[in-house]
C-alpha cells in the first residue's frame, strides 16, 4: 500500500520544528510502524537527506523507547500497543498519517521524534525503590506474599516508562506513571516500610521536574500500551493521605 | 599461550569461599578514591554499578539508551534459575551445576559454573527483597516453572516479563546510588574505544549520541557489561542496538575474544514474513512447558493443522527425545525443526515453520490457565502475524539469540588486559557451548551482585587510585582515533545504506556461519566477508555529520565492527574441528544425526588475540579440565 506521511522534523531544541510532508510507497502490511519508517529513512539517506530521527530498540514492546504521537495519539490508535507492536495492517491504501513526538513541558525535544524523558528518571531516583543492599537480605519465601498482592504489584510493575500517559494528559502529569510504582512497592510487604516517605518524595519530585497535576482525565489509561489502570492514581491518592496523617 | 583461568584449589564446594579469603580488600576509607567505570545497564551492568556505589566506590555509568530502565535485559521473558528446591524435586547447587556443564556440553569451565549455582539463590532472594513481583501460589510462596535441558522446577519468574522486572529492581537500586551521588550516569553515550596505559585498562573513550562530542573518561578499573553479539546475524531476537562495538574495541586493545563462534540458535521464534523485517521476535521457550511442537509426517500436506488428524502428525521432539520431549535444549530443537523443514515437512510461508500447539493443554487445564501463564505472549504473536494462538497453533522457527562466546575471563571475571573485567552476557564464561535456558539472567546478575565486588577489590586494592588522567598521551591518541574514524566514515558518501550492508552480512552469516556448518560454508564466508567489508569502506552512504544526534553514522559504526568480527566468528568455528553444542559442523554428526564432540582434540576454550584488520588472529587456548563430572555424550533420549 501507498501511504502519505506528515512527519515533525526538528533539528534540534533551538529549531522551531515543522511538519514535512512524505510518500510511503509500497508499504506491506506485515510491516510495523517502525519498518515503515525504515523503509522510509532508506530512501531518504539514498537520495542523501537526513532520515527521520527516532528512538527505539527493543521493537517487541518491552523497552519503552519508542514511543510518538501518531494521528494525535500517544504510541499510536491501537490499544494497549506500543508503536513497534502496531502493524501497517491496521491501515489503509492511501491513509495520511501525522507523526510527531510525545508533547510535554517536562518532555524537551532532542531532534525530529527524540524527545528526553530524564525526568521519569529523576521520579524514580527520589523514591521509586526499596532501599535493600546487596546481600543481607531474608530468604525470597521469607516474606510470604498472598496471590492477590503479588498480582496487583505485578499489574502495576509493568509500566515500561515510554512517556505515552504524560504526553496524553491535558496537564502532562506522569502521576499514573508515579502512581505505578507506588502502588507496586506499596503493596508488598518489602515495600511498607518506606511506602509513606516514597509517596510524598515522588509526588512532590514529579510537580518539581514539571510535570503537572492530575486532574482526573484519565486520558492516560486510554494510551497505555500496557493498560495500567487508573486506579493506582486512587491507591496513590489513599497512601498520599495516610502518609499526611501520620 | 596456555591461558590460566586462575580457578582456586581444593574441592569444588569450596573454590569460592577460598578465594574470596584470599582476596584482597579496599578500606571503605579509601574505596571513594577509586573511580571505576561501568558500560551497559542491564542486568549485568546495573546490577553491579548499583553494587558497587553502595559499597562507597566512585561509579560511572554508561549506556547508549535515554535511561538504563531500557538496557536489552529487559526483554527477557521466560525466568530466572536457582539451586532453591523449593518443589523439593531433587534439585541442588550440584544438580544446577551439572544441567549446565552438560547443556554447555561440556566447554565451560567447571569452577565458574559451580560458583554461579552456588550464588543463584541469593539473585533470588535479592530480587524479593528489591520489591521484583515473581510469581506466587496462594499459600503465598514463590512458584516456579520448568524450562528446557532440566528434570526439575527451578525457574523463577514475573509473567513473560522476568527480565523486566529483575532489571527494574535493579534499576531501582541504580537510581538509589545516582540520587545518593555514589554513581554517575551517562545514558545516550557510546564507548567507543577502552584506553589501556602500560598495559592495564583504564578508561574508554565515548560519543555523546545527542551532541556528537567526544571525550574521554579516566579510571582505576573498567566493568564491560554490554551485552551479546548475535546481530551480527542482522535478524536475531535482540534488541536493535545490541552489538559487539565495546567487546570487539577492546579485543583491537588486546583482550583476548574466546569461542566467538558459540551462538545459540532459539527453537521458538515467529519465522521471517519479509525482506522488510527488522528483528524477529522470541515466543518464550516456557512455552514448550505446555506447547507441543509437531509437522505433518508427509511432505506437502497443505491441509489447515486443525484438518490434520493425529495419526497424521509427527510430533518429532516427543519421538526423539521421549525423557525431555518438547523441553530437550535448545541446540538439540533448533536443529531438529531445521531438519524437518529440510526434509519439506514445514509449514506456514516459505516452509520455514513448524506448530506449537496448545491444544492439548487447554483441554487439559482450560483457556484461562493457558492465559494466564502466558497471556502476553499470546497477545504478541496475535500482534505480529495477525493469528490468535488459543485457536489454532502458533508457527515457530529457530532464530539467533545468545551469545556464549565472548571476551575471556578468568575466575575473577577479569580479562587478559588487567583492571578490565567483562560481565554478564559479553563474557564468555560459563555457558560454554551452548546456555540453557533462564540462565542468563541469572548469570548477569551473579556477576554483578555477587562476584565483582569481591574480584574488583582484589585488583584495586594494588592499585594507586587516580594513577592516570585524560591528559595522558594513550587518552589524547584514543580521542583523536575515534574522531578520525567518525569522520572517514562520513566521508565516503557512496551509494549503499548501512542497513543493506547489515542485512547482506547477516544472510552470508545465516547461511555459512549459522545453524549448521561446513567446512565449505566457512571458507565461503571467509572470503565473503572481508570482500564485503571493503566494498563497504568504499560505497557506504552515512548522511549527516559527526556533531549531532545521527543514527545512521551510530549504526554504521556498529555494522563495520560486525563485519570485522564475522570473519572472526567464521574462523573460529573452522578451526573447531567438531559439534559441540550450538557449534554443528556438518562433517561432525553422530550416526543418529547429534553433535559429535572431539574431546581429545578440542576440549578447550579458544581465545582470539588480535593481530591487525586483514590479518589473521592469534589462537590461544585454555584447557578444560573436569574433575567433577565425567566426560559423557549429551543424551536427552
Ligand atoms: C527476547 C529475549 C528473551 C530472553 N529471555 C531470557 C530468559 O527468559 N531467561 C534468561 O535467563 N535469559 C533470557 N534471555 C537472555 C538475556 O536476556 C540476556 O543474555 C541478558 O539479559 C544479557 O544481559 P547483560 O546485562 O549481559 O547485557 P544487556 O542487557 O544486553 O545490556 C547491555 C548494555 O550495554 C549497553 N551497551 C552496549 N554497547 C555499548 C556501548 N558501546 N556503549 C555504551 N553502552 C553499551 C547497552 O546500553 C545495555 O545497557 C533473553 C534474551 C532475549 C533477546
Ligand atoms: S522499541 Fe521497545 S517498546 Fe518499542
Amino acid at each position: 500500500m501507498n501511504l502519505t506521511l506528515y512527519v515533525w522534523r526538528q533539528k534540534g531544541p533551538k529549531d522551531a520544528g515543522r511538519l514535512v510532508r512524505y510518500e510511503a510507497k509500497d508499504v506491506s502490511p506485515d510491516m510495523s510502524f517502525l519498518e515503515m519508517l525504515d523503509l522510509v529513512n532508506e530512501g531518504l539517506v539514498r537520495k542523501g537527506d537526513d532520515p527521520i530521527a527516532f528512538d527505539h530498540d527493543c521493537r517487541e514492546g518491552i523497552c519503552g523507547m519508542c514511543a510518538q504521537v501518531i494521528n494525535g495519539i500517544p504510541q499510536g490508535p491501537q490499544k494497549k500497543t506500543t508503536v513497534c507492536q502496531l502493524h501497517m495492517r491496521h491501515f489503509k491504501n492511501g491513509d495520511t498519517i501525522y507523526i510527531e513526538p510525545l508533547r510535554a513541558r517536562a518532555f524537551p525535544v532532542i531532534r525530529d521524534l527524540v524527545v528526553d524523558r530524564g525526568s521519569l528518571d529523576k521520579i524514580i531516583q527520589s523514591g521509586g525503590y526499596i532501599s535493600a543492599h546487596t546481600g543481607g537480605v531474608p530468604d525470597g519465601n521469607a516474606i510470604l506474599i498472598p496471590k492477590d498482592d503479588a498480582d496487583r504489584a505485578m499489574d502495576a510493575a509493568e509500566c515500561i516508562g515510554c512517556g505515552a500517559c504524560v504526553a496524553a494528559c491535558p496537564n502532562g502529569s506522569a502521576m499514573l506513571f508515579t502512581a505505578a510504582k507506588v502502588t507496586q512497592l506499596a503493596t508488598l510487604p518489602q515495600g511498607r516500610t518506606e511506602a509513606a516517605r516514597r509517596v510524598c518524595v515522588m509526588t512532590e519530585e514529579m510537580l518539581g521536574q514539571g510535570f503537572g497535576n492530575c486532574g482526573n482525565h484519565y486520558e492516560c489509561q486510554a494510551v497505555c500500551p500496557k493498560d495500567i489502570k487508573v486506579q493506582f492514581i486512587a491507591k496513590l491518592n489513599r497512601e498520599f493521605i495516610k502518609a499526611r496523617l501520620k | 599461550m596456555i591461558l590460566d583461568g586462575k580457578t582456586p584449589s581444593g574441592p569444588l564446594p569450596e573454590k569460592w569461599d577460598k578465594r574470596k579469603q584470599e582476596m584482597k580488600l579496599v578500606s571503605p576509607a579509601n574505596k571513594r578514591k577509586y573511580r571505576i567505570i561501568v558500560v551497559g545497564t542491564g542486568l549485568a551492568g546495573a546490577s553491579a554499578a548499583a553494587t558497587l556505589g553502595e559499597l562507597g566506590y566512585n561509579v560511572e555509568s554508561f549506556c547508549f539508551q535515554d535511561t538504563p530502565r531500557r538496557g536489552h535485559s529487559i526483554a527477557a521473558q521466560g525466568g530466572v534459575n536457582a539451586a532453591k528446591n523449593y518443589p523439593n524435586d531433587g534439585d541442588s547447587i550440584y544438580r544446577l551445576f551439572l544441567d549446565t556443564v552438560k547443556g554447555g556440553d561440556f566447554r565451560a569451565r567447571e569452577s565458574n559454573v559451580y560458583r554461579l549455582a552456588q550464588v543463584s539463590g541469593s539473585v533470588i532472594d535479592q530480587a524479593v527483597a528489591q520489591g521484583v513481583p515473581f510469581a506466587r501460589d496462594y499459600a503465598g510462596y514463590l512458584d516456579n516453572r520448568s524450562f528446557g535441558g532440566a528434570q526439575v522446577s527451578r525457574t523463577f519468574y514475573a509473567r513473560g516479563q522476568t527480565g523486566q522486572q529483575l532489571l527494574l529492581g535493579a534499576f531501582g537500586s541504580l537510581m538509589r546510588q545516582i540520587r545518593v551521588g555514589s554513581v554517575k550516569l551517562h545514558p545516550r553515550t557510546e564507548m567507543l574505544d577502552l584506553v589501556v596505559v602500560n598495559g592495564e585498562a583504564k578508561g574508554i573513550t565515548v560519543r555523546d549520541l545527542v551532541t556528537g562530542e567526544v571525550s574521554s573518561h579516566a579510571a582505576d578499573a573498567v566493568c564491560l557489561c554490554t551485552g551479546g553479539y548475535t546481530n551480527v546475524f542482522y535478524l536475531s531476537t535482540n534488541a536493535a542496538g545490541s552489538n559487539v562495538t565495546a567487546t570487539y574495541r577492546a579485543f583491537k586493545k588486546g583482550a583476548l575474544f574466546a569461542n566467538p563462534c558459540f551462538t545459540q540458535i532459539h527453537p521458538t521464534c515467529i519465522p521471517v514474513t519479509g525482506d522488510h523485517q527488522s528483528k524477529l521476535t522470541l515466543m518464550s521457550e516456557s512455552l514448550r512447558n505446555d506447547g507441543r511442537v509437531w509437522v505433518p509426517k508427509t511432505k506437502g500436506d497443505s491441509r489447515a493443522p486443525g484438518d490434520i488428524p493425529e495419526t497424521d502428525r509427527d510430533y518429532f521432539l516427543e519421538r526423539k527425545y521421549p525423557a525431555f520431549g518438547n523441553l530437550a535444549p535448545r541446540d538439540i530443537s533448533s536443529r531438529a525443526a531445521k531438519e524437518v523443514c529440510d526434509e519439506g515437512r514445514g509449514v506456514g510461508p516459505g516452509g520455514r515453520g513448524v506448530y506449537l500447539d496448545f491444544a492439548n493443554a487447554i483441554g487439559r487445564l482450560g483457556e484461562g490457565t493457558i492465559r494466564e501463564r502466558y497471556g502476553n505472549l499470546f497477545e504478541m504473536y496475535g500482534q505480529i502475524t495477525a493469528e490468535n494462538a488459543y485457536q489454532q497453533p502458533m508457527r515457530i522457527y529457530p532464530a539467533p539469540h545468545y551469545a556464549m562466546g565472548g571476551l575471556w575471563v578468568d575466575y575473577n571475571l577479569e580479562s587478559t588486559i588487567p583492571g578490565l573485567f567483562v560481565l554478564g552476557e559479553a563474557n564468555f564464561s560459563d555457558h560454554g557451548a551452548n546456555r540453557l535456558g533462564a540462565s542468563a539472567l541469572m548469570q548477569g546478575l551473579a556477576d554483578g551482585y555477587f562476584i565483582i565486588s569481591y574480584t574488583i577489590a582484589n585488583y584495586l586494592a594494588r592499585a594507586t587510585p587516580g594513577a592516570v588522567t585524560t591528559n595522558h598521551a594513550e587518552f589524547l591518541k584514543s580521542r583523536e582515533d575515534v574522531a578520525c574514524f567518525t569522520s572517514k566514515l562520513l566521508a565516503i558518501n557512496g551509494k549503499r545504506t548501512v542497513n543493506e550492508f547489515h542485512r547482506e552480512l547477516g544472510r552470508l552469516m545465516w547461511e555459512n556461519v549459522g545453524m549448521a556448518r561446513s567446512e565449505a560454508s566457512l571458507k565461503s564466508a571467509l572470503s565473503l566477508i572481508p570482500r564485503l567489508r571493503a566494498e563497504f569502506w568504499e560505497n557506504v552512504k552515512v548522511t549527516g555529520t559527526g556533531t549531532e544526534l545521527n543514527q545512521e553514522l551510530e549504526k554504521a559504526g556498529r555494522v563495520a565492527d560486525f563485519l570485522e568480527f564475522g570473519e572472526l566468528m567464521a574462523l573460529d568455528a573452522l578451526h573447531r574441528n567438531e559439534s559441540c553444542g550450538g557449534h554443528f559442523r556438518v562433517e561432525y554428526e553422530m550416526p543418529d544425526g547429534e553433535a559429535k564432540r572431539d574431546d581429545e582434540n578440542y576440549c578447550y576454550v579458544a581465545a582470539w588475540e588480535f593481530k591487525g584488520v586483514d590479518k589473521a588472529p592469534e589462537l590461544h587456548k585454555e584447557p578444560l579440565t573436569f574433575e567433577n563430572v565425567k566426560l559423557a555424550v549429551r543424551s536427552y533420549k
